[in-house]
């Protein structure tokens, strides 16, 4: 772990892989709650924790903490999205894996993904638990529309589109769950931390 | 309630934006020139958070259909009511009047804050229009009418900003990337404000900065000012309508934004190394 500085009232924890990510910002937004930190953001990344919005000093807090446990992943929110497997990007997607659609599709449902963090839109998760090997490049031009609940992959994430928007993912499905509603609190379904199943709709 | 009679080009609510979602990729919005909005509530008695009106180089004109106090702050611009030029920052614009703010002679964004606030239902928190994910109310649009709330508050009278300068100094902390360029790089030439700069963040083009390291940053979150290096190495500085995460290395932090929020296009913006 290292901390370095962004600007006077920010710091990035720097992490070795998603699972410290997830370990850090849970142990810093538990510090929070209990009032043992001060600050505004608490933002995950790939391989970082942004705290944004920090006092004088905080880094020298936080260096004194320990480093936190990995946590246990059953300890986390469950939240299942009922999926059709209808992407346009799918036959893509099991010729890069090398498999048949079905044994792509089988592996998607079999898989729990996790957000890692988000980004792109309000309410969009990048969600980690893909194998790296599964990995599959983003398209070559993005598509200039979306369409809200579009479920894709990227690089090692799995995503929904909470809205319609341009995207360059790669489309295996999609969804008819609301992700983001300004009215809920938490506004977004896919809460850092949270666990996902892509569950056959 | 006040009818839109000229939208201008960009004219949108803003208050003092929507912190503490950034997690969930929520943008924090608000006004670019927070010393100008404050200054325009603090005028007209409301409270820091109400929302105003922000314009964009070409101002606005707005009916009122009941008498009102109004402050404009920021961008340097005429103002008239009812086609008669006014002077000052405080006016009293009588009922059915229209009030016009017209282009901006010096600056890029006017600040509107009428007694009262403007009153749109707020989006977590906040009445801000964020332009790049949608949140928020819509940007104005000739004949569209705004809520006015309750006058509470006394008038005040706070600093104001300095005035909108053609070259601006800006101090900037380097990293958290700053280990992916070459030392000092940053400090060495003049650049000009990009005319394709928006709320999202002022483009900057002059060289281009260096990569010493090769490869892609894992995609990490971002602050208001920071100094982001794209793939063509012209910089770009995020403003308030910033995306929550990214994927360019960022190589320094620009310490305080809101000169840049009355930067012209084609103005000069150097950077010196604070700490």
């Amino acid at each position: 772990m290292r901390i370095r500085s962004a600007g006077a009232s920010a710091l990035l924890i720097e992490c070795r892989d998603g699972e410290r990510v997830e370990a850090w910002r849970a142990e810093l937004w538990r510090r929070r709650e209990s009032g043992q930190l001060s600050v505004v953001d608490i933002v995950p990344g790939a391989r970082t924790v942004l705290l944004d919005g920090v006092a004088p000093g905080t880094a020298a807090l936080i260096a004194e903490w320990p480093e936190p446990d990995v946590l246990q992943r059953q300890a986390q929110r469950l939240v299942e999205i009922p999926t059709t497997f209808d992407g346009e990007d799918l036959p893509d997607v099991a010729a890069h894996w090398g498999v048949t659609e079905a044994e792509a599709v089988r592996r998607l449902v079999e898989t729990e993904l996790q957000v890692a963090f988000g980004g792109f839109a309000p309410g969009f998760a990048y969600l980690r638990g893909l194998p790296e090997a599964w990995s599959v490049p983003r398209l070559a031009a993005p598509r200039p529309r979306v369409p809200a609940g579009a479920v894709g992959l990227a690089g090692p994430y799995a995503g929904i589109y909470p809205t319609a928007s341009p995207g360059g993912w790669r489309l295996v499905g999609h969804t008819g769950q609301e992700l983001f509603d300004v009215r809920a609190e938490p506004p977004a379904l896919l809460t850092p931390g949270t666990r996902v199943r892509l569950v056959p709709a | 309630m006040i009818t839109v009679v000229r939208s201008g080009p960009l004219t949108t609510v803003q208050d003092l934006g929507r912190p503490g979602y950034a997690h969930l990729g929520v943008p924090r919005s608000g006004a670019l020139d927070q010393v100008a909005l404050r200054r325009a509530n603090a005028l007209v008695g409301n409270p820091v958070a109400a929302a105003g009106l922000e314009t964009t180089l070409m101002g606005c004109a707005l009916r009122f259909e009941r008498a009102a106090r109004v402050a404009v702050t920021g961008a340097i611009a005429r103002v008239r009511i009812d086609r008669e030029a006014v002077d000052g920052e405080v006016f009293d614009v009588p009922a059915g009047a229209v009030l016009d703010i017209g282009r901006a002679t010096r600056g890029v964004r006017s600040y509107l804050a009428v007694a009262g606030g403007i009153d749109v239902e707020p989006v977590l928190g906040s009445r801000s229009t964020d332009t790049l994910s949608g949140l928020g109310p819509a940007k104005l649009s000739d004949g569209l009418t705004l809520p006015i709330g309750q006058v509470t508050g006394e008038p005040a009278t706070i600093a104001g900003a300095g005035q909108a300068v053609d070259e601006l100094l800006l101090g900037v902390r380097p990293g958290p990337r700053d280990d992916w360029f070459a030392a000092g790089e940053l400090f060495g030439t003049a650049y000009t404000v990009s005319p394709v700069s928006n709320r999202v963040g002022c483009r900057l083009a002059g060289s281009a900065l260096t990569r010493t390291r090769a490869g892609e940053l894992p995609s990490e979150g971002v602050v208001l000012g920071a100094v982001q290096v794209p793939a063509d190495g012209q910089p770009l500085i995020f403003l308030a309508d910033h995306p929550t995460t990214g994927g360019y290395p960022v190589i320094g932090v620009v310490d305080d934004v809101t000169p840049l929020a009355q930067a012209r296009p084609g103005s000069t913006v150097r950077f010196r190394a604070l700490d």
